[in-house]
């Protein structure tokens, strides 16, 4: 049971962490086009966190909810892929601050809907049905947002100099996250072995030729990757998660149970 | 099933016929297949309802109405919610998708059969053109992508010059 509880909590942390940064564009978007299509992917991303951690309640039982386990759980206990809770621009150092980035935010999108196409098409054999409903609903929201990403990163990477160039900044720092996708998570492991989850190895060439095929089209180099994996599915997370969650948590946790 | 529950299943089936989706009023519940069974349980009579898009916000809205039109009705009867089979928008009836057109809403295309592989999400799957539900030219551009609501694209008709929504295949 604790294996699929565990498996559900990674899916859900990084659909509720991901949905929380995209939000960040609302009233923010480049364009007002962008600006709906951003509330959008993060209303999707939202609503599957909440599917995911509802089945986990419920396979937790007592007094587990959805709300405590998205808001009454600290950086630790979050069990997402470290890029997704990067914001939403390059790397920086000390007190240096940057506007957002909307390649870093496209690139990054692109990545993880890549990986989550896959995914989540395997995870429709789930042998936990519920998660194998969700994986069903999900896997059509994660193509449009392949789609939109995609179609942005040709955009950026085939346009001006400076897109492709921003584009280019984009993907080389975001795609040594992308090592810690393949990197399985005892958790995975123990999902993949109960047949809940999926062996992770398998998705790669997928998520390889989507990848390549893109960067093709818009001229971009992918460049090599080695060196430190990330480690965030393993609650071992970057400075900036307990940020995302100390804005995402106040309201719940300054007034506990509170509902309308 | 007796006479009785048949006919209680009959009333609760015409009351929720009068309930439409929260933001857009022109079809019902039933009509955009989100309402799927009223059945009898050993524990009673279920409603069951499928959501659209897992983060669509009009669901507590519209499982709230299901509620208060069955207390109205003063009879018994638990919702509940099924994720299985995924809701999709082959279900939407003919005449469902005629209402959305005169409501200026461009209904949703049938889906395609997915390919098949690794080729499966390399491509956007070809589609026929979106007609304008104003004018009907099929002379159209997409916007974008995503629109008002969670289930609609921003289409434009290069016709008429009018933007209009399409409700997205899902």
């Amino acid at each position: 049971m604790s294996t699929a509880i565990d498996y559900l909590l990674h899916l859900a942390d990084n659909a509720v962490v991901l949905g929380q940064r995209d939000a960040e564009w609302c009233g923010h978007g480049p364009i007002l086009e962008e600006d709906l299509a951003l509330a959008n992917v993060s209303l999707d991303l939202i609503g599957q966190a909440r599917l995911l951690y509802q089945r986990a309640a419920t396979l937790m039982g007592g007094d587990a909810t959805e709300d405590k386990l998205a808001y009454f759980r600290d950086a630790a206990d979050f069990r997402n892929y470290t890029l997704l809770e990067l914001p939403h621009h390059g790397p920086l150092v000390g007190y240096a601050a940057s506007d957002r980035d909307y390649a870093t935010t496209i690139v990054r999108n692109f990545l993880y809907s890549a990986l989550m196409v896959h995914l989540w098409d395997a995870l429709t054999r789930s042998s936990d049905s519920e998660l194998a409903a969700i994986a069903a609903k999900s896997v059509k929201e994660a193509t449009y947002h392949l789609h939109h990403s995609r179609d942005w990163l040709v955009r950026f990477g085939d346009g001006t100099d400076e897109s492709h160039a921003r584009a280019q900044a984009a993907v080389d720092h975001l795609m040594p996250y992308t090592e810690e996708f393949w990197a399985s998570s005892p958790a995975e492991t123990a999902a993949a072995e109960a047949g809940v989850g999926v062996d992770v190895r398998t998705l790669r060439a997928g998520w390889d030729a989507l990848v390549n095929d893109a960067f093709a089209e818009a001229t971009l180099t992918r460049p090599a990757c080695r060196g430190y994996v990330t480690q965030g599915k393993l609650g071992l997370h970057s400075e900036h998660l307990s940020f995302l969650l100390g804005e995402m948590q106040s309201l719940a946790r300054a007034h506990p149970n509170g509902c309308w | 099933m007796s006479d009785a529950q048949a006919s209680v299943r009959e009333r609760i089936l015409a009351a929720l016929d009068a309930l439409t989706d929260p933001e857009i009023p022109v079809v019902t519940l039933r009509e955009l297949g989100i309402l799927r069974d009223v059945r009898t349980t050993p524990d009673g009579l279920e409603v069951v309802i499928t959501p659209t898009y897992s983060g669509c916000p009009a669901m507590g809205q519209i499982e709230d109405d299901v509620k208060a039109t069955l207390a109205a009705l003063g009879i018994e009867a638990r919702v509940v919610t099924q994720l299985s089979p995924a809701w999709t928008t082959d279900w939407m009836s003919d005449a469902a998708k005629e209402k959305l057109r005169a409501y200026g809403i461009a209904p949703p295309h049938v889906r395609p059969a997915p390919e098949v592989g690794i080729v499966r999400f390399m491509k956007r799957p070809a589609t026929a053109a979106v007609a304008c539900p104003k004018c009907g030219s099929t002379h159209t551009v997409v916007s974008s992508q995503f629109g008002s609501t969670a289930c609609k694209a921003l289409y434009k008709c290069l016709d008429c010059q009018e933007p209009f929504d399409y409700f997205k295949p899902y």
